[in-house]
């Protein structure tokens, strides 16, 4: 059929839409196809893209793992044609989105974790043998809170608890001495 | 082509020449572009000062920096290349990549002799790609072109895809572009004369490329 429906829902006559779909009929309709400036297009798109991922891979690096692989099209290096320098735009902006989902959804979890630290700071009780690791909230080293009874199982009893904060990593000289 | 002697006061001595990207090709691509100096030296292993130097550089070089390399202005416009030409830069690796990542495995920048010492220093302190051939088997200028068909490249088994991009010289593709090197041009223990080479892609300044070049021919100049 020779036309479409408009938003108006009457027919609207696209005379030359047949043509359009040849491509070798396009200098017939005096349309202008530079695919040269849109692979250059493309091309920019990628770069854009590329720096993006770029940022969010070393933004999620320690904290989570983002999706940042696109796989090579060829295997020996040559000039991309338009439908492949579109895959790779595509494959390029779909990773962009799955890194920055999995960095939304890891800030969720550590926001999550350190409102858990707080309420446990202020009732450790009811946060039982509960610990929270530094790298739960995003923080870099190796301590945690741990929400123990003071005493051992005397303050277990007298429902003594408190919340204990680790001091850090181990200084390499005390792991020596682990090993002697 | 030969020194000019203001180049000389500069210290500028071998000068860079540059080569030629095919027009369609740098239509395609613009800011590509292929440079090189030619030096007098031979392969062997790497002397003290080279070896205390790359000491140096992996004391400064860390994990954290290789996390954010590819965000730095170089190495981010070669890893852009590399996905523009198909290929997947986390696999076939930047060359400022593919060493800092093997400092990072081997806990040190290890020496391999000169002249990769040479372009490992240069490639790592500057991020631009830079490859050596034996300069005497190098005809005329340097170029980057896609290849013919039929054409293949030597000691590589078959023909290579038509459009495939080469450095070639006047008769030859002498390697893939970021890519294997052509067998009888590769740096072969007899080599006297060097050809180093840098491969320049948009986002790479020439002032970039310029001390790449330098700090190499100079380092296998000393040697």
């Amino acid at each position: 059929m020779d036309g479409r429906l408009d938003s108006g829902g009457g027919l609207t006559t696209i005379s030359g839409m047949p043509a359009l779909l040849r491509q070798d009929e396009f200098s017939g309709l005096g349309v202008a196809v530079d695919e040269r400036e849109a692979r250059l297009q493309l091309r920019t798109q990628i770069a854009k893209l590329e720096t993006e991922l770029a940022g969010l891979f070393g933004e999620a690096f320690g904290h989570t793992e983002v999706p940042h692989r696109v796989e090579a099209l060829t295997a020996q290096p040559r000039v991309l044609d338009l439908g492949e320098l579109e895959a790779v735009r595509d494959r390029l902006a779909d990773r962009v989105a799955e890194a920055r989902r999995a960095l939304v959804e890891r800030r969720r979890v550590e926001d999550d974790n350190r409102e858990l630290v707080e309420r446990m700071l202020a009732t450790p009780a009811d946060y039982k043998w509960v610990r929270v690791s530094r790298e739960d909230l995003g923080l870099h080293g190796c301590g945690h809170w741990h929400s123990r009874p003071r005493l051992g199982p005397i303050g277990m009893l007298m429902g003594w608890w408190r919340v204990k904060i680790s001091s850090g990593c181990p200084l390499a000289g005390r792991l020596a001495a682990v090993d002697r | 082509m030969r020194a000019d002697p203001a180049s000389q006061q500069m210290g500028w001595v071998p000068a860079p020449q540059q080569g030629w990207v095919a027009p369609h090709i740098a239509s395609e691509f613009p800011g590509l572009g292929v440079a090189w100096v030619e030096v007098d030296a031979k392969p062997g292993r790497s002397p003290e000062p080279v070896r205390r130097r790359l000491r140096d550089l992996s004391d400064r070089t860390y994990g954290s920096q290789a996390i954010r390399l590819r965000e730095r202005p170089i190495p981010w416009a070669y890893r852009v290349f590399f996905r523009q030409i198909g290929l997947d830069p986390d696999r076939t690796r930047t060359p400022v990549e593919q060493l800092t990542l093997d400092r990072l495995h081997d806990g040190g920048f290890r020496s391999n002799g000169m002249p990769r010492d040479a372009l490992s220093i240069a490639i790592v302190e500057t991020g631009v790609a830079l490859r050596a051939f034996d300069a005497e088997q190098v005809e005329g200028r340097l170029c980057i072109r896609d290849s013919a068909p039929g054409e293949s490249l030597a000691g590589m088994p078959g023909e290579m895809e038509k459009g495939t991009l080469v450095i070639a010289d006047d008769s030859q593709p002498l390697g893939l572009l970021f890519g294997p090197t052509a067998e009888g041009v590769a740096v072969e223990r007899g080599s006297r004369r060097l050809a180093v080479a840098a491969v320049q892609v948009k986002g790479v300044p020439q002032i970039a490329v310029e001390e790449a070049l330098w700090m190499a021919g100079s380092t296998l100049e000393a040697a």
